[in-house]
Parts: C-alpha cells; sequence; structure tokens
C-alpha cells in the first residue's frame, strides 16, 4: 500500500511537526510495515517554475512538423539569468506541444534542473532558436501519462517565477508499506489514516462518514440470487457525463502516486474511492446494459469475456453479474468486454459490492486474475462502506465530468451484524507478559473500534466491520499489544525442566560428519530435484527403486519434475560442476533426505481442525507418506593424495570409495560386509556391496566408464551411496571395553593360494575362524598373480598376529594357531600355502 | 692362547723392553689420534687393540717371562694397553660427536616445504550453523526435533490454522506433489514439525526443528526453492510474549555477541497471534547505521537492525487442532532462516554458494562455525 502523506493528514489531525519519518515509523511499529519513503520530487533538480507564456509562434519545419517558438515569463530574476539578460523579457523556449496559448500558466525546467531519468536540461541550439529550457508534461515530470501535451496550470496557480514543486504538490512524501494480510482495512487511506491517528492520539474523520441518499425503488433493478456470495450491492446511476472531462490533476497525481495508472476520468474515480474507502467499485457503461442486474453462481463451463479481453470459461463457484444478455462480469475480480466504459460513455452505472472473500480468492486463484479490486475483496473489504462510496463516486463524477445523479438509489442487502468477541479481562496481561491494566485493554480496543462492555470477568467486544480478522479472544490481545507497544514487551528467560539432549541419531550424524571431513571429504548440499533423464545418464534400470522419485504437480524444471530418491545425480552434478572449474581433484560427500514414492500412489487424508485427530487417523497420516531415509554419498575423483617433493601422489579409486564407509562402520562398531555386485551406475567388476547383516546399506566402487563420459567426470571417479539411517542404527550404544595383553605378540606370516575367484575377504574370514582365539589381527599385506603360482590362482599374503592374555605363547602354540587357521582356509575354499 | 711356558728359559727369550713397548704405545696412539672418522677409527682398533696387536702379542708373551720379570713387563705393557684403550675411548666419543654433527646437519630438511599431502575436508556451514543454533538451546534444556520433508498437507496447513482458502497458502508458493490433489506437499516451513511434537509429546516441552524447506521460487542470488528454516516452539504452562522475548534475547547474544539484542514489530502469521517480526541489533555496528566517518554500515545497509524472522504466542486454534489443552498450556513458537542468518552472519553475498558444491565454499569454514 502506498500512501501519500498530505492524503492521510486530510482524515487525520496529525502534528503539523510530525515529519513522514517519524509517521512512517509509527505506523510500522503498528504493524504498517514501512518499504520506502519516498521523498517527493527527489529525482528532480530545480529551477523548476511557474512561467507565462508571453509569445507563440508556430513554426513549419522542413520535417513536416510543427513547432512552437515562445517566449516564456520566468520571473524577472530567472528572466534576466537566462533570456536576453532584461528582466521584463521572457527566456526563449521552442515547445512542440500545441494545446496551450498565450497568457497560459506553464511549467518550466531551466537549464541547469534535471527530470526525471537523468534527463539534463541545458539551453541548446534545436530547429533554429536557442531555447533555453523546456516546457514540461506530466510524463516529464513522472507524474503520469499526458492527456495531449504540457501541463497547463488554472489561472490561480500562481505568477511566473514561483517554485513549481509546491504548485504541483511534487514535494508530497509518499509512505510504502507492506499490509499484512489480516488487516485488509489498511489498503485504503482510510484504514492507514485511522491507524496513524491511533499512533499519535488525535483526531480523525472517516472518509465513508458521510449523509447518503436512502434506498429505494427508482435506481436501476438489481436481484441477488446469491446473497452469501453477495450480501451487499447497491447501484447509482450518472447521466450526462462527458467522457472527455479530464481527470483533475491532484487526482491523477495521487493515484499515480498511489501506485496505479490514471487512464479516464470515470475509471479513475472509481480507483480513487477505492484507495480512500478501500471499497472496490465497478462502473459499467449503462447504455450497454441490458435489463436488470443479476448475481448468481455460474454454470460450469459458462463463458465470459473479462475486459482484458481473455474469455474464461466459468467454474460453479464464480460469482457473476449478468444481465438480459448473460454474463457481463466476474463480480468482484474484473468487469466483462460487454459493458465496459469507453470513450464514448455517458451514462455510467456504478456498482458498489461487497462480495464473500473467500469466493473472490477461489475465482482469483483459479482464473490467474490479481488486481487492485480483487486484493481488497478476497481479503475482505468493510461491508458497510457500499452505499458511502458509490455516492462519493456519483459525487466525483458529476464535480469532474459533468452530468447528474439520476434519481434512484438501489440497495440490495444489507451489511451483517458486527461480531461479538468474549475475552477474559486479564488476557492481555497473560499472554503478553506485560502489566496491562483493564482500562489500558478497554482504552485500546476503543481505538480499534469496538465497543467494550464488561460482563463478569470477561470483556465483550462488539468489532467492527471492517476489521473481520478480529475473530477469537488471542486477536484482541494482539490488538491491545501493538497499541501498548511490542518495544514493552519485557525479556524473560523461561527455565524448561531438563531436556534430553540430542537424541542418539543426530548424535550420531554429527560424529559422521566429523569423520568425513577429518577424512578429507568436503561437504555438500544439492538441490534435490530429480527427473527421468538424470537416472537414464546413469543407467539405472527402469524397475530400479531410484526411479521411485515423488512426483510434483508444479516443478520449476520440466527435466527434475521430482524429489529424488538418490543422492547421486545431485552430488555427480556437484562433482562435474568443481571439475568444470578447475579443482584437480573432488572429494565431497553429502547427507540428505531421499524419498521413495510408494508403488500405489501417494494421498494423505485431511482432517478437522477442532481436536486432535485420533492415533488411527495419525497413523493412517504416516502410513501415507512415502519412506524418507537419511542417505550419504560421496564422490572421490582424481588425487587422493597429491604428488609433491616427497612422491608421486595417488589417484582416487574404488578402494577409496569402499574405505570412507569401513572406516565409518569401523568406528561405530558396526561389522560391515563387502561383497562383490553388479549395479548401476559403477563399473561391473569395481563395485562393492556393503551389508550389515542381511540389510543392503548400498554401494560403492568406481563409476561405470560410460557414465563418467556422459556426465563430465575424470576416469576412475568412485562414488558411495548408502542408507546412513540404517548404518547408525546398526552402531551399538555401549562398547565394552578391550582387555590389553601385556605379553609378547608373535607374528606369523603366511602366503595361501587360492582360485582367483575366491574373495579375499571369504579367506580372511576362514583365517580368523580357524586361528581361534589366540588371533588379535589378521591383515592381507599382498596379492601376487603370475609365474609362481598356478594358473587362475593368485596367493593372497597374510600377516596374522597372535597373542594370549596370560602367558608369553611358545612357538609350537603360534604355529598350531597358525596351522589350523591354514587347514580353515584349505578345507573351505582350497587353499594350500605357497612354498 | 698359550699357556705359560714352563720350559721356557727366561734368560734366553728376549725381554719386553721398556722402549719397545713405549714405542708400541706412541704408535698406537699416533694412529688413534690419526684416525679421522670412525670407520678409520675401527681399523685402528684392530691394529692397535686388536688380537693381534703388538700390543695384545707382548702381553701374551708376559707368560713366558721369568716370574722375577713377569711384574714389571705386566705393568708396563698393562698401562700401554690401559693408555691406548683410553686414547680409543675418547677418540671415539669425539669422532661419534662430529658424525652426529655431520649427520644432523645433512639431514637438515627445509622446514617450509608444504606438508599437505591430501586436502582438507570441511562440513557444510548449513549443517554447522544449524548444530549451533542446537546447541544453544539445548544448553538452555531444548530438544531437537526432526520431521520428514515430503508432508502430509493437514500436518503443512491445516494444523497450523492455515485453512484450504487462507491467502497465506498461495503465499507461500507450495510445491505440491503427483497428483495434485493427493494432499501431500514439499513441506513449506519446518512448522510441520511442531505439529508432530505436540501430537505426539505431553506439554511441557520445549523444541528446535531445523530443517530443509522448499517454496516454488525462482533461484537467485537471494531466493532458493530450497532453503532452510530453524523454528521454535515452547509449550508450557504461564508462557507469554515475554518469556519468547527472552529467548531469542538469548539467542541473538549467542549467536552475534553479547548485547545484541532484538525488537518485534506487530505482523501476522496464521498460527501464532499474536505475532510479531524479530528484528535484530545489527551485530557489526551494533545498531548505529554506520561508523563514525558516516560510511553506512553494509551489513544492515544502514537501518542498524536487520530482519531476522517471525514469532509469536501460539494460536489456540492450533494448540486445539493438535490436541494440547489450551486452556491450561500456552506457548510461543519463532522461526528464522538459516541460510540467510549465515549469509548476514558470514558476509556470504550469493544464496547460490550453499547449493552449487564448490568444494571452496565449505573449505573455507572449515569443520566448525
Amino acid at each position: 500500500m502506498r500512501a501519500p502523506v498530505s492524503w492521510i493528514r486530510e482524515y487525520a489531525d496529525l502534528p503539523a511537526e510530525a515529519t513522514s519519518e517519524e509517521i512512517a515509523r509509527r505506523l510500522t511499529a503498528l504493524g504498517l510495515k514501512l518499504e520506502a519513503l519516498e521523498v517527493g520530487g527527489a529525482d528532480i533538480t530545480g529551477p523548476l517554475v511557474v512561467g507565462r507564456v508571453l509569445t507563440k509562434e508556430p513554426e513549419l519545419q522542413k520535417n513536416g512538423k510543427t513547432i512552437n517558438w515562445c517566449t516564456v515569463d520566468v520571473g524577472p530574476d530567472l528572466n534576466a539569468a537566462n533570456g536576453t539578460g532584461e528582466a521584463d523579457q521572457g527566456v526563449g523556449i521552442v515547445c512542440g506541444a500545441h494545446n496551450f496559448e498565450v497568457g497560459d500558466l506553464v511549467v518550466v525546467v531551466l537549464p541547469g534542473g534535471v527530470l526525471p531519468g537523468g534527463f539534463a536540461i541545458s539551453a541548446r541550439k534545436t530547429y533554429g532558436h536557442i531555447s533555453a529550457g523546456m516546457i514540461c508534461s506530466a510524463r516529464e515530470l513522472g507524474l503520469g501519462e499526458d492527456h495531449d501535451g504540457i501541463i497547463v496550470l488554472p489561472a490561480d496557480a500562481g505568477e511566473p517565477g514561483d517554485d513549481a514543486f509546491d504548485v504541483l504538490g511534487l514535494r508530497e512524501d509518499v509512505i510504502e508499506m507492506e499490509i499484512n494480510p489480516d488487516r485488509a482495512y489498511a489498503l485504503s487511506l482510510r484504514g492507514v489514516a485511522r491507524e496513524a491517528a491511533t499512533a499519535f492520539g488525535v483526531g480523525f474523520t472517516d472518509p465513508v462518514d458521510r449523509p447518503v441518499p436512502p434506498a429505494d425503488d427508482a435506481g436501476h433493478p438489481v436481484v441477488v440470487d446469491d446473497p452469501e456470495g453477495c450480501p451487499v450491492f447497491v447501484a447509482r446511476l450518472v447521466e450526462g457525463f462527458d467522457p472527455t472531462a479530464p481527470t483533475p490533476d491532484w487526482m491523477a497525481r495521487r493515484i499515480v502516486q498511489a501506485g496505479m495508472r490514471p487512464i479516464s476520468l470515470a475509471v479513475d474515480v472509481t480507483n480513487y474511492v477505492m484507495l480512500e474507502t478501500g471499497r472496490p467499485i465497478h462502473g459499467y457503461d449503462a447504455d450497454k446494459v441490458r435489463g436488470a442486474l443479476r448475481i448468481r453462481r455460474a454454470e460450469e463451463g459458462e463463458r465470459l469475456t473479462t475486459l482484458d479481453g481473455t474469455e474464461r470459461v466459468l467454474s460453479a463457484e464464480d460469482l457473476l453479474v449478468t444481465d438480459d444478455s448473460g454474463p457481463i462480469g466476474l463480480g468482484g475480480v474484473m468487469g466483462g468486454e460487454t459493458t465496459e466504459m469507453s470513450s464514448t460513455t455517458t451514462r455510467v452505472l456504478v456498482e458498489a459490492a461487497h462480495w464473500d472473500p473467500v469466493s473472490m480468492f477461489r475465482t482469483g486463484r483459479r482464473h490467474r486474475i490479481t488486481s487492485e479490486a480483487g486484493k481488497r475483496n478476497e481479503r475482505g473489504a468493510d461491508p458497510a462502506t457500499c452505499e458511502a462510496a458509490a455516492d462519493r463516486v456519483v459525487e466525483l463524477l458529476t464535480a469532474h465530468g459533468g452530468g447528474t445523479a439520476a434519481p434512484g438509489t438501489t440497495v440490495v442487502g444489507a451489511p451483517p451484524a458486527r461480531r461479538v468477541v468474549r475475552m477474559a479481562a486479564d488476557l492481555p496481561a497473560r499472554v503478553t507478559g506485560m502489566a496491562i491494566d483493564e482500562a489500558t485493554t478497554v482504552a485500546h480496543l476503543e481505538a480499534v473500534g469496538c465497543l467494550v462492555e464488561r460482563d463478569g470477568a470477561d470483556l465483550v467486544a462488539t468489532v467492527p466491520l471492517w476489521r473481520p480478522d478480529l475473530t477469537d479472544p488471542f486477536d484482541l490481545v494482539e490488538e491491545v499489544a501493538r497499541l501498548v507497544g511490542y518495544d514493552r514487551v519485557p525479556a524473560v528467560l523461561p527455565r524448561p525442566v531438563g531436556g534430553r539432549g540430542l537424541t542418539r541419531p543426530q548424535q550420531l550424524r554429527r560424529r559422521v560428519g566429523r569423520l568425513l571431513a577429518g577424512a578429507g571429504l568436503v561437504e555438500v548440499v544439492s538441490m534435490p530435484f530429480v527427473g527421468d533423464g538424470d537416472l537414464d545418464a546413469l543407467e539405472i534400470a527402469p524397475d530400479d527403486p531410484r526411479r521411485r522419485w515423488v512426483p510434483l504437480a508444479n516443478p520449476l524444471s520440466t527435466e527434475q519434475p521430482g524429489y529424488t530418491a538418490t543422492l547421486l545425480p545431485g552430488i555427480l552434478r556437484a562433482a562435474a560442476r568443481n571439475v568444470g572449474r578447475g579443482a584437480d581433484g573432488v572429494a565431497i560427500f553429502e547427507t540428505a533426505t531421499v524419498a521413495f514414492a510408494p508403488e500405489d500412489g501417494l494421498e494423505a487424508p485431511i482432517y478437522g481442525v477442532d481436536d486432535r485427530p485420533t492415533p488411527a487417523e495419525l497413523a493412517t497420516l504416516e502410513a501415507a507418506l512415502p519412506r524418507q531415509p537419511q542417505h550419504l554419498a560421496v564422490v572421490l575423483a582424481g588425487p587422493r593424495e597429491q604428488p609433491g617433493w616427497y612422491g608421486p601422489g595417488r589417484d582416487a579409486d574404488w578402494a577409496d570409495a569402499i574405505d570412507v564407509v569401513r572406516r565409518l562402520a569401523d568406528d561405530l562398531h558396526v561389522e560391515l560386509e563387502v561383497a562383490a555386485a553388479q549395479v548401476a551406475p559403477w563399473h561391473p567388476g569395481r563395485c562393492a556391496e556393503l551389508r550389515v547383516g542381511d540389510t543392503v546399506l548400498g554401494h560403492a566402487g568406481e563409476l561405470h566408464p560410460r557414465v563418467c563420459a556422459a556426465l563430465d567426470l575424470p576416469r576412475r571417479t568412485a562414488v558411495v551411496e548408502v542408507d546412513l539411517d540404517a548404518l547408525l542404527a546398526a552402531a551399538p550404544e555401549v562398547v565394552v571395553g578391550p582387555s590389553l595383553s601385556s605379553y609378547p605378540v608373535a607374528k606369523e606370516d603366511v602366503a595361501l593360494v587360492v582360485p582367483a575367484e575366491v574373495p579375499a575377504a571369504a579367506v580372511e574370514r576362514a583365517l580368523r575362524d580357524g586361528a581361534g582365539d589366540l588371533l588379535e589381527s589378521v591383515r592381507l599385506f599382498d596379492v601376487y598373480a603370475g609365474e609362481q603360482v598356478a594358473e587362475g590362482h593368485r596367493s593372497l599374503a597374510f600377516a596374522l598376529r597372535l597373542r594370549a592374555p596370560d602367558r608369553t605363547l611358545t612357538d609350537e602354540e603360534a604355529a598350531a594357531a597358525r596351522d589350523a587357521a591354514v587347514a580353515r582356509a584349505a578345507e573351505l575354499y582350497g587353499a594350500h600355502q605357497r612354498s | 692362547m698359550s699357556g705359560p711356558n714352563t720350559e721356557y728359559d727366561p734368560v734366553e727369550v728376549t725381554p719386553l723392553k721398556a722402549e719397545q713397548v713405549a714405542a708400541m704405545r706412541d704408535e698406537a696412539l699416533a694412529a688413534i689420534a690419526a684416525a679421522a672418522d670412525l670407520e678409520q677409527l675401527k681399523q685402528v682398533r684392530l691394529d692397535h687393540a686388536g688380537d693381534r696387536s703388538p700390543l695384545a702379542l707382548a702381553n701374551r708373551e708376559i707368560g713366558a717371562l721369568p716370574p722375577q720379570a713377569r711384574k714389571e713387563a705386566g705393568q708396563r705393557v698393562g698401562q700401554a694397553r690401559g693408555a691406548v684403550a683410553k686414547a680409543l675411548a675418547e677418540r671415539t666419543e669425539v669422532l661419534e660427536a662430529e658424525h652426529e654433527a655431520r649427520m644432523l646437519v645433512e639431514e637438515t630438511v627445509d622446514v617450509t616445504l608444504p606438508t599437505a599431502r591430501s586436502r582438507r575436508g570441511a562440513r557444510h556451514p548449513l549443517t554447522t550453523g544449524a548444530e549451533k543454533i542446537a546447541d544453544v538451546f539445548v544448553a538452555m534444556g531444548w530438544e531437537v526435533a526432526e520431521g520428514p520433508v515430503v508432508e502430509a498437507e493437514w500436518l503443512n496447513f491445516d494444523a497450523l490454522n492455515l485453512g484450504p482458502d487462507h491467502p497465506a497458502r498461495t503465499m507461500q508458493d507450495t510445491f505440491w506433489t503427483e497428483p495434485a490433489d493427493n494432499h501431500v506437499v514439499l513441506r513449506t516451513h519446518t512448522s510441520p514439525v511442531q505439529a508432530r511434537t505436540m501430537l505426539t509429546r505431553e506439554p511441557p516441552f520445549y523444541v528446535v526443528c531445523p530443517g530443509r524447506v522448499f517454496r516454488t521460487d525462482e533461484y537467485d542470488a537471494t531466493h532458493s526453492p530450497m532453503f532452510h528454516q530453524v523454528e521454535g516452539l515452547a509449550i508450557d504452562e504461564g508462557i507469554t510474549m515475554a518469556h519468547l522475548k527472552g529467548t531469542l534475547d538469548h539467542f541473538a547474544a549467542r549467536m552475534f555477541g553479547e548485547g545484541i539484542t532484538t525488537r518485534f514489530r506487530p505482523s501476522y502469521f496464521p498460527f501464532t497471534e499474536p505475532s510479531a517480526e524479530v528484528d535484530l541489533v545489527c551485530f557489526v555496528c551494533r545498531g548505529a547505521g554506520g561508523d563514525e566517518d558516516g560510511t553506512t554500515c553494509r551489513t544492515c545497509r544502514g537501518e542498524g537492525w536487520i530482519e531476522w524472522g517471525g514469532c509469536g504466542v501460539v494460536n489456540p486454534r492450533v494448540l486445539r487442532a493438535c490436541g494440547v489443552d489450551a486452556d491450561r498450556f500456552t506457548g510461543f513458537a519463532f522461526g528464522m532462516g538459516i541460510d540467510r542468518t549465515l549469509m548476514f552472519r558470514h558476509g556470504i553475498e550469493d544464496l547460490r554458494y550453499m547449493f552449487e558444491g564448490d568444494q571452496r565454499f565449505a573449505t573455507t569454514f572449515g569443520s566448525d562455525l
């Protein structure tokens, strides 16, 4: 909402010394938040003065255009400075407009002045004359559109040389405020001025408080079929209106200042009255209206061309204004084309009607229409203003466009009764924590327009019709609190009873993040939007669960129309971006929620809001939502260890990917099993399935070379995606402490030849199994395949460390444990010791 | 080694003359002194103190001497060998010291060489920021609540007093899941987590809910379809706006420094009544709007205040929908953007930095904020 300060002052008796800043500050404190304070004329530099045209000689130019060579009296001082040097001779100015005569008062900007847009004025030679300035139009001064040329001031506007800023109202400040949706009343000067008067504790004159002619049957006939949709409909008629009459400058200026565009007198008057009262008005060309106006709901599929030229297919919920010809307007939202006012309209039928806000909201949304009128109607205008607003329109139309008010005032329906809200008298104090006594409460409620009575321990407030938002006791508390002043709320720290701290998963997630960062990985956060194209690039199979992303009805991008079920597309995009930006290595991780759409589709229930849903209802709601685990993804590409003075460095590969998860699992005391797998987008020979017991956590390994190429990633890019929730769930809460033997360790190395397809992890498990309790650790330290072992076999060399808790192991004991371990491997996998 | 030669005739053997022994000794001492390094000294030791060295041989001869000559010869040879051993030990010590000194010089490195062989990791400031915030509240006895991102419409809107025709529903530009009338959305705020808390726990409770939220904003330097919020909810007997103010002032001071407080401006949120916008005293200019030279503060653009979030007293309608006894309990709620808070706290100029995954971004911050 943009409110010119002079307009506010028209209704609020603000002290003359109150600055615009102060007014804006106090309105902000009441909840009408200052967005911008526009200081009038800030974009214009003078000299900008009143001038009187002394001579005007039309001169035909070669280009076929006629210009006027004028001399203009701009007052003795400026004449002397800019003209011939003589105080009594005007300055010479070339003017292209023709809508003025000798003797008219005009607005002149002189050399040195700057107009909006940084347009600097200087004396310059044009059309064979030295033009020492410019005669201004409204558009050049940012005052709106031109009607037909330059501004011609009224004869009593001032004397030559007078400062034109004041004459034009250019120094007018405008306060632009953000109006919250509950404060529809503040979308009018009436509402803003009321708040300003309250803020300063001064008098307020209500612009709708005016005598109106009584309703009668002589006006234009109106039938309201749907009084719920249209509780009040007022119609007035103006006849003999001059459609060519211009909008008075002051009105056009205020319309511009309020952020709208002057169009024609008839339209401008309806907008002006809307800005003034908050009541949207519609004007019809009465000559185009056929018979009685009828207000009804549309029939499904009925059509109407609105005055923006769009043909709209209507819904049965839309409210219509119709006449004998059919629909002529989308009630309260937008008028129809057939009865639109035009440059030949001489009979104006004025509609001031109150419409059901919910219908307005739905119709506006359905047809995607946003308008100043719609904004006010859907938030709830004051239903009691219809008659006064219509009368004000008639007054302004006849005052500035001639014509007369036709007899007859049609009023259908009546404003509803005022709502009564009951509130415990001490509620404001109890809710705000401020010491607010009852007298203060009553005074503030009255200040916002309530009638207040005491009833036992309660206050009974009859709320004004312009405040449809005041329905509950707590709404009244807010009114009292904001008038007392939010800045007076004291600060008191509440004392919760001991909390339980972070949950175990919350703690573990922090731990995981720190471990990964400690391992040299950088965390990223990606957009979770995905589309089939992303998954196609990863060669993910059509029946893969990662295809079950949650589809969005209104995605921002058609390529990524869903919420993802895998982190890979997002983190791989980030990896490629790093590579593209010249990173010589990528080591990133992401933990985020993914969602798997249920196969039978998504559909959640809607419950009432008067009471808590039953546990069964809540369970139903929970079951309707997709499964949304937290996943962890990792991408490693390029140097894992950088080359340097110490050596050549080392590029990341499949092993680094698996190791990331192995280390997490070790730290969390989760027994991770690793097995070969073939899953997209991984390299079929370099992909591991990661399991805890029977639960598959996910996969790790190298990307398929085709995928690397498709995504512009380096060869051998290594990738992980696991279900982090599942990993964390497997972590034991309490770890049993070790018993540390101080006896010496016995070291036994064995090299086992096994068929090449036997996984190293299996052989290691067999060794552990066979070695028994004396085994402290086993570590694979070499893998050999070649001449010295049989074709199709390889040699795996393990270092066993054996130790007893209570004695030094003899050589025989150590050898026996080693032999038992080897025997187990031989039994399970045909392993034999390499000689 | 030969035993005493009892048949030996001392008269016939060469006596161990003093000059000879002294010559052997002096020769050894000279060789020891001449040894330039431990390697040479090792040879000198073999030559002059080894089993086959002249003094060792001479010593062996002593037994063959007549008894009357043995004592003197023994003394003479013993002293010579002692002198040689002593000289060897001293020389060894000197040469070892020299050797060590030389080795230390030779092993000297340029300690200014780069030491990192792998790059440093980092956590994302959105993660560490949310943790920092959580820690402020956990320290006050609050708990951290979480909930799903793909959320039921009823929890995201209806339960929070945002009815089907509430203007705020379009204001928030919701992502709806397909099919459009299935009542499932990407949560537009973390408030459904508050609703879930009320629905599943008995008051009193004090929870903060950090998390990602979604609105259909186009992606630019200050807008994103995904961003992060932290909301707080306190439900207890006798809770007032004063407790809200106290909590937010404390939060502000912990996040931005002692003396940084908040102010309230009347506002509107369906889930709170009364509602307020929260402004933060600019932590850079501390409310002055600029410095003494008249330079406008860049963080608050000269306002002295920074818009931080929204808050209010929980609307009793929300309490009722979530099954909290609204006659017995009152509550307050607040919410702010984590992304935005970090942007002004750390002078981050483009919101997109948060979501691009450029390693340089998070690395700037390290493993904590």
